[in-house]
């Protein structure tokens, strides 16, 4: 393998790792906390909200919006790193 | 002035400046007409797809079909804007780096046949039309309540409308018209929001104010008084829903799966400069379309709230002007079953005496809440903004499948720059008209297929795509296999529980429910068919040859970020 391609791969790997995490939060916020928990999330009361109904239409879209900048910051260092900024 | 006055006054001015842009930003080569010239900034083309993804559905009916079906509804909250975080990381930064026009032209090219080219064509067109017919239907809905013109009437409005600048300005026109409709959308949506959290909650943020107590001295908390207002007329509480656990989770992922998917929205990507813009304007079209999704939940509770307070065992006498309104409207109806002259709004069927169409309760809103004219007015424009916004988008999917990927890589590869040009103008104008027609004649399964083109896109792009990108070794035979199989297994599942094709018609729909795969509805289906498409293709591809060595380094190249370059069409 040429160097290029080594750094290539070694870039790809790293990409794959963030998205690896950065879905787990996105599959933990919606199908976890907002479906799959929701009726024992419902029993913690914030204000007027039950966790759960809150995760699920509002909570989970408000993590949505974080995780795509924390990705765009991530990738950008990432991308300096290597030197594939432009 | 009345609200007549005003809507004219509103609705002549948003389309006046929708006009003026078309003719500022016409398109002069295919690569504006498809791409709007590669040059749009991460916050124009944000604010575009924001204006382009949020259509009559999200902006008109969503938050009353939330009011209707509380907890449940959020499967279309986490649905539509979940789908973004999969388009963000998993899509968009790569197609952009791929740069070429079309969803069909990425397939076509990474998978090395004609074929697979013309399975993706025909995928983008039936989604798109369906999707097409639904937005027309929404603006004549909205001309023949505000403007008291007739439906067909508004269609035939809101289709020159479109055709003028979709067809001046293709790509560009429809990119500068969708940021103005955006802010128009957005503006409409929050004022009454707004107005009516201070109103019921004494919060002036919706969000918070959907959380907050009543502002009556009660020392209630809203979302509470709602749960216990639905119990006492024999509906699920507001907070819990009806549908089972699995249902839920299988229809929001079909719709996330399917955004992510949609031709329309994947498209907007390839029209910014860079990778690094891609992502960028994914994050902040996300951002803006959260603006809406986070206050719609909090408008389904205000209005629902409102809604029975104001009808539930009151005289129907006394009933307000909006009510006679929206009556003659048909989308509001009065039935004294037991002859008391009071309106009986229950759950029991037998009993209740009001039905609802869930389309008004944005729009009837700020009538409900007593709002001024003005605001109901801004409704009426935002309403037809998005409506506008989305079809335009559409229309031009349509017509790039048709002359780019059809005419030009199919059949007349020879057919000049100009040739093309004209080829889409025409191809977009055929589509304005024909869904014209369906706007006017909606055939009684749109609203159904609507809500299924997501299962559709899920069934047979996403996964051709992701594989593309994250499986070097993903060859043609796998990815047709899958497509065709996902999206067959879909059209199967729909057209036997949706439509009961196979077991004598829409009537024994209704009983065939029992026997729903793993208990899973036709709208949840997607995510299953999407899976298989996953397996099929993986498992043919293991029998079949390795894509050519030219194809993985193509693949190699798409996954770094630099040297994106323009768009090109060769």
């Amino acid at each position: 393998m040429s160097e290029k391609q080594k750094k290539a791969s070694a870039y790809w790997k790293e990409n794959v790792r963030y998205l690896f995490i950065l879905l787990a939060i996105w599959f933990a916020v919606s199908y976890g906390a907002g479906i799959l928990f929701k009726d024992t999330l419902n029993e913690i009361k914030v204000g007027g909200f039950e966790l759960g109904f809150w995760f699920a239409q509002q909570g989970s879209i408000y993590v949505f919006v974080i995780l795509i900048f924390v990705y765009v910051r991530l990738m950008n260092t990432l991308d300096k790193k290597y030197g594939y900024d432009e | 002035m009345d609200v007549q006055t005003w809507t004219y006054l509103l609705v002549g001015i948003t389309f006046s400046l929708y006009i003026g842009i078309a003719i500022w930003s016409r398109a002069g080569s295919t690569n504006d007409f498809y791409v709007a010239g590669g040059g749009v900034s991460p916050l124009a083309n944000g604010m575009a797809t924001a204006a382009d993804w949020m259509s009559a559905a999200s902006f008109i009916s969503m938050a009353g079909i939330i009011s209707f079906a509380g907890y449940d509804g959020s499967v279309y909250l986490m649905g539509w804007t979940g789908g973004y975080v999969l388009l963000a990381l998993l899509l968009a930064p790569y197609l952009r780096k791929f740069g070429k026009f079309t969803v069909p032209d990425f397939i076509g090219d990474r998978y090395y046949s004609k074929t697979a080219r013309i399975v993706a064509v025909i995928c983008a067109l039936i989604v798109s039309f369906t999707y097409v017919a639904g937005q027309m239907r929404g603006v004549g809905v909205v001309f023949s309540r505000f403007l008291e013109v007739d439906i067909n009437t508004g269609v035939i409005i809101g289709m020159v409308i479109v055709l003028f600048y979709a067809v001046l300005g293709g790509m560009k026109g429809i990119t500068y018209t969708q940021v103005a409709q955006y802010c128009v959308l957005i503006f409409a949506f929050m004022v009454p929001a707004i107005f009516i959290s201070i109103q019921m909650t004494g919060n002036p943020i919706p969000q918070l104010g959907m959380g907050s107590k009543l502002n009556d001295g009660s020392g209630i908390y809203l979302l509470d008084k709602l749960n216990g207002l639905s119990t006492e007329l024999g509906f699920a509480e507001y907070t819990d829903g009806k549908k089972s656990t699995i249902d839920v989770f299988m229809i929001t992922l079909a719709l996330m799966v399917g955004t992510a998917g949609l031709p329309h929205v994947i498209v907007r990507f390839f029209t910014v400069k860079r990778v690094k813009d891609a992502r960028k304007s994914a994050g902040l079209a996300l951002l803006l379309i959260a603006i809406l999704y986070t206050t719609a939940p909090a408008v389904s509770v205000f209005a629902r709230t409102n809604m029975i307070n104001t009808v539930s065992n009151q005289e129907y006498a006394s009933m307000p002007q909006w009510f006679k309104n929206w009556e003659t409207t048909g989308l509001l109806a009065f039935d004294d079953k037991n002859g008391d002259g009071k309106i009986q709004y229950v759950a029991d069927a037998s009993k209740n005496e009001l039905t609802v169409d869930r389309d008004i309760m944005v729009l009837a809103n700020p009538e409900i809440a007593n709002l001024p004219a003005w605001v109901i007015a801004l409704v009426a424009a935002g309403g037809l903004a998005a409506a506008l916004s989305t079809a335009a988008g559409l229309l031009l999917v349509i017509s790039a499948s048709v002359s780019h990927d059809l005419i030009k890589k199919v059949f007349v590869p020879t057919i000049s720059e100009k040739g093309e040009l004209w080829a889409a103008r025409g191809a977009a104008t055929v589509a304005v008209v024909i869904a014209g027609y369906f706007g006017i004649n909606p055939p009684g399964f749109v609203a159904a297929v609507v809500a299924l083109a997501f299962g559709l896109a899920a069934a047979s792009f996403f996964p051709a795509i992701v594989l593309g990108i994250f499986y070097k070794k993903m060859n043609k035979e796998g990815a047709i296999a899958g497509m065709v199989i996902g999206i067959s297994l879909m059209l199967f599942y729909m057209l036997k529980f949706k439509f009961g094709i196979f077991d004598g018609g829409k009537e024994a729909v209704a009983a065939l429910e029992k026997d729903w795969w793993f208990g899973i509805s036709p709208e949840g289906f997607g995510s299953v068919a999407m899976i298989v498409n996953f397996i099929v293709s993986i498992v043919i591809m293991k029998f079949t040859p390795a894509p050519p060595e030219e194809v993985q380094e193509i693949v190699e190249d798409i996954r770094i970020p630099s040297g994106a370059g323009e768009a090109v069409s060769h």
